[in-house]
């Protein structure tokens, strides 16, 4: 059952966030906010922001869309659709934020082999995942590696593998960071 | 692994169909869910089963009571396996599944263990699932827990327990409330999300206690916050403290804005974004606080990200709206403020916007748009223009109405481009649109042809082509009436005929209707026309429509030319397509009342007194998107509408025509028991004051309401008349009316103090029944003023050079006036206008940032029909002593003499006070300018600087107040017409449809 979001009103909140395929169906869906009461709303929700940024090409950098007195960040790979969704007057760079963050960490999960199949493949992972970034619309986490992190600690079962998986997380990091720093 | 994850179908061929889940179903899964109870528990196989569960709940699967339940106690049998992550799936099934309270108890113990457990993800976990399902008798078992674990030394742990206080403050606030020591602890913490979570509870705990936020605020921002989230969280508290405490300081800096402003220059975007939109949300930001805000958010629009771009122009956007209706601000004062200041702060990021319209992303596109097209200036209209057309196509209705009452708005200001606008207008009129779209561009032409009179023609005829192809009745028979007053005006009537009698031949009933009142007014109207309109009025006698054959019946007989029925030629029009001298209400009312008799209804016995009056009260401070700059077509419409009022009362007859209504002006804070305004209508030789009282207390019922008004400042006027108010009741508005003399022509000024006198009555909330026996009561208002700019009638020309040089150089006077130090040019220049209260034209009200100089162009009527055209230049130097050349030209050099002496009296009637008492200094008066130059000749420095040092004893004026009134006013002004503009012709076709058949049937034989 969601927490009431609306007397929140100064700390950012997150309303849902959605992992469709390329048909508009669903992947994963976790929403945070009492604004689509019930599961046709959702669906007309989700039908609507997938039809409206179904041309757009959010496949290098994160889009953005406002409707409804929503708005919506996205961002594409392969068949998989990423969005987050705020109320209209939230910060719209932490929105973004947000997406990254959950972009990357299922990059990382999925070893950058992000695609429909293996998403679902690694569903529990995908809902892990998303757990550790939103708790009932609060963000708990932004940062890819970390969320990334606390997921896979769990993949893992030996102590060895867990360090391993530490060095690994820290390249992958390690690697972002100069990725991103190159982009500047 | 037990079992693969996937159920292998033989008809894999397509392999975009292949899915993990493929075929899955619930019953099977929950038959599945059986192995939780095994002794051995396989936790691989578990925690798959629990996967499909999880799938099945977010694919929108429901489980039934029994279902749901059944599988949480499965689950909760889980609990057993040391697996970490079966524990992890166990959790978030617990949240999927929310049980019910008494179900609760049986996993209560297991996770209060796991909360204590030495792995700090169960720990972190455990307290998010248990804070989820709990209740307020469990929350105080575990509370102690809780208020360790936000302390914790493992962020995760602290976190987890931070985020579950937020939600449980919505709950259970007593208990969390407790805890705010150790929330304060870790807003301390070194760890950076830990913070940022401590700082929303923390603040939520406290957001009652103004001095507790003020006090947090006043302490971290001192200090080092570390995470960008924490830094827009504080940005947000740091600005509701302004806001809060900017009621106190009227003067000197704003607490905290260096911290916003050093906010700006962040590493992270998010916090500089969240800086610059704080920013220009301030109440009464200044321009000086503006700009660095503008800087980064410009900076912003040519970012390659589309989110920056977005986030950078909906602020911009939004600057615009709000100085246009002062939306989010609380003060009367800040809405001056930020009318006056934003759209030119704005106007330096026109380069970078433009480059947004051809933007990818739909959104940021329109947003440029419509932010363009309110800062635009004169010389960018006819590219942009060209732009739009490009775009309209791809957008969508609601987006399209947004650009094309912006356009309306640009069109008004700039009424010299009305071509382009107007064949913008109707290209769109001719493209594909639902009705709210095209009733949009319908009332914008219609607009457009009432304010610029140039524009008539070319937009009758555009109009005239819609209605050829048009879908939706109400548009047709709007525009056919509109038609009807105005057609018969221009050069060649005849060229309508056509399109009006196709309408009779082509359309549906209703329309038909209309098109022969149509005909019968170009008829009426135009002479020559006459014997051609019959014939076509004879055929129309032949229709299958009943109504339309009246119609036709009705006018060929009262307008034949025999004139056998009605009296005189003028009576017969008079009679037709006259003003009904009653209002349409109380015509309703009595219809609905008259029960069939052989007494005939009788016109004359619906009371012509106005019970409520709808237009002016009805404000629409959400109606969009209306011009900045725009007012011209506010008053000529709601002085229609007054008019119609007063010439409804017949004491006011004699008084002449009604020169000028001025918008309301509140005489009561809001949220008063009794809220009045009044409306000061200005005539020739009298001025009556409209008070329009409202009563806000149920409980009552107020009787012979007047206003006793006291006269004794103002010397040339005295009182004629009264006209009180029968009954006011609870929230329905009504009007008492008081009459003075005044010397004929002359503007003449005064000061009058009022009180609002009546008789209370208590009513019984529950029947609505009032007491027989009343108390005399009465109610101080606030004064009001008759101004010298009352006088003046906010009329535009549309080529001010043509008309300037049309006027005779005889009657030009001009002067030269110091004002003091100023703050900007832009601030003089609004204050004048508002001074002398005419008409800017041509766009020159706006001045341009940082120039120098500035010339404006001014034109209106003065009272007794004067024109009269002001060119007035305004120079600024380095110290920001402003100086200011006045040239008058109108049709009597008397009142070009009068506009002086205004403008030199400006200062008496701007009252209040400035904020920093910059607005030093005075007009000068041209009795003292005489001497003063002469003084000025002696020193002959031919600066402006020194002109200025003479004013004498300086005086604190102020534009603040009367520029936000007349910003204000615009809105409200424009608001009015574009409703009034709607509803009168609506409620005129909707009367001339009811009110037809019974004039012909009382007429007739």
């Amino acid at each position: 059952m969601p927490f009431p979001v609306s007397a929140r009103d100064s700390c950012p909140s997150i309303k849902n966030i959605l992992l469709l395929d390329s048909e508009g169906k669903r992947v994963a869906v976790k929403y945070y906010s009492d604004d689509w009461p019930s599961l046709s709303a959702k669906l007309a929700f989700e039908k609507s922001v997938f039809t409206k940024t179904q041309k757009t090409n959010a496949r290098t950098e994160a889009e953005i869309v406002m409707f409804d007195g929503y708005i919506v960040v996205y961002k594409f790979i392969q068949d998989l659709h990423f969005f987050v969704t705020g109320g209209d007057d939230e910060n719209e760079l932490i929105l973004a934020t947000v997406l990254q963050g959950f972009f990357d960490a299922v990059g990382l999960l999925l070893r950058n082999n992000v695609d429909k199949r293996t998403a679902l493949e690694n569903l529990d992972l995908i809902l892990l995942c998303l757990d550790e970034i939103i708790d009932g619309g609060i963000i708990l986490e932004t940062e890819a590696s970390v969320i990334a992190g606390k997921v896979a600690t769990h993949g893992l079962d030996g102590a060895a593998s867990l360090s391993e998986q530490t060095i690994s997380q820290a390249l992958a990091t390690a690697r972002e960071h100069l990725a991103r720093s190159l982009l500047k | 692994m037990a079992q693969p994850f996937v159920k292998k179908d033989d008809d894999l061929d397509e392999e975009e169909e292949y899915s993990p889940f493929y075929g899955i179903e619930k019953g099977a899964v929950l038959q599945e869910a059986r192995v939780f109870h095994d002794p051995q528990l396989d936790a691989r196989r578990c925690s798959q089963v629990i996967t499909k569960l999880l799938y099945l709940l977010n694919q929108g699967e429901t489980f039934t009571k029994v279902e749901a339940t059944e599988v949480f106690f499965a689950v909760t049998k889980l609990f057993q396996s040391k697996d970490t992550v079966l524990r992890r799936m166990v959790y978030l099934m617990i949240k999927d599944l929310s049980p019910s309270a008494d179900e609760v108890i049986i996993v209560t113990s297991s996770l209060m263990k796991d909360m204590n457990s030495k792995t700090d993800m169960y720990r972190a976990n455990a307290i998010r699932v248990l804070c989820r399902i709990t209740d307020s008798t469990l929350l105080t078992q575990i509370e102690r827990y809780l208020k360790q674990a936000i302390v914790d030394k493992n962020p995760v742990v602290a976190s987890a327990a931070l985020v579950s206080g937020v939600h449980l403050l919505q709950t259970n606030s007593e208990i969390v409330k407790r805890w705010s020591n150790e929330v304060q602890e870790a807003v301390q913490s070194r760890a950076a999300l830990v913070q940022f979570h401590a700082l929303a509870l923390l603040h939520q705990i406290r957001q009652n206690d103004r001095l507790a936020v003020s006090k947090l605020v006043t302490s971290l921002t001192k200090g080092s916050v570390r995470s960008p989230l924490a830094q827009c969280l504080l940005i947000r508290y740091t600005s509701q403290v302004i806001r809060e405490s900017s009621t106190n300081t009227q003067a000197g800096e704003r607490p905290f804005f260096d911290y916003l402003e050093s906010c700006l220059r962040h590493k992270s975007e998010m916090v500089v974004f969240e800086a610059a939109r704080a920013i220009t949300e301030l109440s009464g930001v200044t321009s000086r606080e503006l700009t660095p805000a503008i800087t980064v958010l410009q900076l912003f629009l040519s970012s390659s990200k589309p989110v920056l771009r977005f986030a950078a122009i909906r602020t911009l956007n939004k600057i615009i709206l709000s100085s246009m209706y002062g939306f989010n601000e609380q003060s009367r004062f800040a809405k001056k403020m930020v009318a006056s200041t934003h759209p030119l702060a704005v106007t330096n990021c026109n380069i970078d916007m433009e480059s947004l319209i051809s933007d990818q992303n739909r959104s940021i596109a329109t947003l440029a748009i419509t932010t363009l097209l309110k800062t635009g200036n004169e010389s960018s209209v006819d590219r942009l223009m060209k732009q739009i057309t490009n775009f309209m196509s791809d957008i969508a209705d609601e987006f399209k109405i947004v650009v094309v009452e912006a356009i309306r708005s640009l069109c008004l200001k700039f009424p010299l481009k009305y071509r382009s606008m107007m064949n913008f207008l109707s290209n769109i009129l001719r493209e594909e649109g639902g009705f709210d779209y095209k009733k949009a561009i319908v009332d914008s032409i219609v607009i457009l042809i009432r304010d610029i009179p140039d524009a008539k023609e070319i937009g009758l005829f555009h109009l005239c082509e819609f209605i050829e192809d048009c879908e939706f009745t109400y548009l047709s028979t709007q525009i056919l009436h509109f038609l009807g007053n105005e057609g018969p005006k221009t050069s060649d009537p005849s060229k309508y005929i056509r399109y009006i009698y196709n309408r009779v031949i082509l359309e549906n009933a209703t329309v038909r209707a209309s098109a022969v009142s149509t005909l019968a007014k170009f008829g009426a109207m135009v002479d020559s026309l006459k014997p051609r309109i019959f014939v076509l009025l004879r055929r129309c006698l032949f229709d299958s429509d009943d109504e339309v054959r009246d119609r036709a019946t009705l006018y060929l007989n009262t307008l034949g030319t025999d004139a056998s029925v009605g009296g005189t030629d003028e009576d017969v029009k008079d009679f037709l397509f006259g003003p009904l001298d009653v209002p349409l209400v109380n015509l309703e009312t009595s219809l609905r009342n008259y029960e069939a008799s052989d007494i005939p209804f009788d016109i004359n016995l619906v009371p012509k007194e106005v019970k409520s009056q709808p237009l002016a009260e009805k404000k629409a401070p959400g109606k969009k998107a209306i011009g900045l700059g725009a007012p011209p077509s506010g008053p000529t419409t709601v002085v229609d509408a007054y008019e119609k009022l007063l010439s409804s009362i017949s004491e006011f007859s004699s008084f002449g025509k009604l020169f000028k209504s001025c918008s309301p002006m509140e005489l009561t804070e809001p949220e008063t028991e009794y809220a009045v305004n009044v409306v000061k209508h200005i005539f020739d030789g009298h001025v009556v004051f409209q008070y329009n009282c409202t009563n806000t207390i149920p409980e009552q019922l107020l009787e012979k309401v007047t206003v006793f008004v006291d006269a004794s400042e103002a010397e040339e006027f005295s009182e004629v008349l009264t006209k009180p108010l029968r009954s006011l009741p609870y929230d329905s508005p009504g009007q008492t009316f008081v009459a003075f003399e005044k010397p004929e022509g002359v503007p003449a000024i005064g000061k009058f103090s009022n009180l609002l006198k009546f008789v209370v009555k208590e009513v019984d909330p529950a029947t609505g029944e009032a007491d027989e026996e009343g108390v005399e009561d009465e109610y101080q208002l606030e004064d009001l003023e008759i101004v010298a700019a009352d006088y003046m009638l906010k009329v535009g020309v549309s080529n001010f050079k043509n008309a300037w040089e049309n006027m005779d150089p005889d009657n030009e006077r001009i002067d030269e006036y110091g004002l003091g130090v100023k703050e900007s040019l832009a601030e003089t220049v609004s204050a004048v206008i508002d001074i002398v209260g005419m008409q800017p034209c041509e766009g020159t009200e706006v001045v341009p940032n940082n120039s120098r100089s500035h010339t404006c162009l001014l034109s209106g009527i003065f009272i007794g029909n004067v024109k009269v055209l002001v060119r007035v230049s305004f120079g600024i130097d380095g110290s920001k002593q402003v100086a200011m050349k006045l040239a008058v030209r109108s049709e009597d050099p008397e009142i070009s003499e009068k506009i002086h002496e205004i403008v030199a009296e400006g200062k008496s009637s701007v009252k209040g006070k400035w904020r920093s008492g910059r607005w030093i200094g005075e007009m000068i008066t041209r009795s003292k300018l005489v001497e003063q130059l002469r003084e000025y000749q002696i020193r002959s420095q031919h600066k402006w600087g020194a002109l200025a040092a003479f004013s004498p004893k300086p005086q604190m004026a102020t534009r603040r107040g009367c520029l936000c009134g007349s910003y204000i006013c615009f809105g409200i002004c424009l608001a009015h017409t574009i409703l009034l503009c709607s509803t009168l012709l609506q409620t005129l076709h909707d009367f001339s449809g009811s009110c037809i058949p019974w004039n012909s049937s009382s007429n007739m034989p």
